[in-house]
């Protein structure tokens, strides 16, 4: 596949993997190997929460890079703050932005959002934010200085797939930066749509840690977007209403 | 001694403390965190110069799976 170019980087994977929810740091790695995924987040936490940089130090020897998240802020400012904490810890100006606006949907708060994508941006930062499937946010985010857009496909951990395709090919279409399908996604399926609907990358971590068998949902999720993706370019026949026959008629 | 708030947890330390000298007093490794005095990010070229005043607010965030 051709690369996926975010900001000055090139990833030959157009699977961007999460690490939440693996229950454990040996099964994530064999989920992480089997996605072919090159970049993949990680959340900042207080150093006594537990954890500790085990994760890290797995991205490391994995020869993956890190893309620190936002989670949890629910502010522009509490947003700024853990990005340069980020910075600060992983030596990256990559963030994936996330502002959530409540506990139950956890649903992008927008006007918080593009505030802090604003203020990022003129930090110096190379900003992914995790945005509404509103393809009019997409756009100011992308004219903010972002260097890609990552519109949900349904709230995050829900597995519900691709609730609005309509509004993702709208934001596909126009996209002036990357588009990466963020949240929602719960088998290979789904992310083969996204990417037949002209998302440039696919970013998800439920739906692969919390699988029954995250190794072989990780590999699934790794041909799922390369279909998709080849699918996409190969151009999609047009859709008929009555049959078409594929072979010979009988003499 | 100067009372200090790392993470929350309050902790007394001799006059005069760097965010360097708490840090390793404390363990915190030297890679892959970051520390936030009163709400700004001490660079870690600073942790051996910044003194920490009586009331000093410190958090210190790492990188745990997420996302």
């Amino acid at each position: 596949m051709d690369p996926l170019v975010i900001g000055d980087r090139k990833f030959g994977s157009r699977l961007i993997m999460g690490t939440g929810g693996a229950s454990g740091l040996a099964v994530l790695e064999r989920a992480l190997v089997a996605s072919g995924t090159e970049l993949t987040t990680v959340a900042m936490r207080r150093l006594d929460a537990g954890g500790g940089p085990g994760v890290l130090a797995l991205l490391e020897r994995l020869g993956i890079e890190v893309l620190p998240n936002t989670a949890g802020c629910r502010t522009a400012a509490e947003a700024v703050h853990t990005a340069r904490m980020a910075r600060e810890a992983l030596e990256t100006d990559l963030v994936k932005l996330e502002v959530v606006h409540d506990e139950r949907t956890l649903l992008p708060d927008p006007i918080e959002l593009l505030d802090a994508a604003e203020q990022l941006v003129d930090d110096g930062f190379t900003v992914l934010p995790y945005t509404n499937d509103d393809p009019v946010l997409a756009a100011k985010l992308a004219d903010a200085g972002c260097a890609a857009v990552m519109p949900l496909g349904a709230p995050i951990g829900t597995g519900l797939g691709i609730r609005n395709p309509h509004n993702i090919e709208m934001i596909t279409s126009a996209a002036s930066v990357p588009v990466v399908l963020d949240a929602g996604i719960g088998t290979a399926s789904e992310a083969a749509q996204a990417m037949e609907l002209g998302c440039d990358a696919v970013l998800l971590a439920t739906a692969v840690t919390r699988a029954s068998d995250p190794w072989a949902m990780a590999h699934a999720m790794r041909l799922g977007v390369e279909a998709g993706r080849l699918a996409r370019g190969a151009g999609r026949i047009p859709r008929r209403h009555w049959a078409q026959a594929s072979s010979p008629q009988v003499e | 001694m100067t009372t200090v708030w790392l993470n929350d947890e309050s902790r007394e330390v001799p006059a005069g403390t760097t965010v360097a000298a708490l840090m390793a007093e404390h363990g915190v490794p030297e890679r892959g965190v970051a520390v936030a005095l009163d709400g700004a990010v001490v660079p870690r070229a600073s942790w051996a110069t910044v003194r920490l005043l009586e009331g000093a607010r410190l958090e210190v965030l790492t990188a745990v799976q997420g996302g």
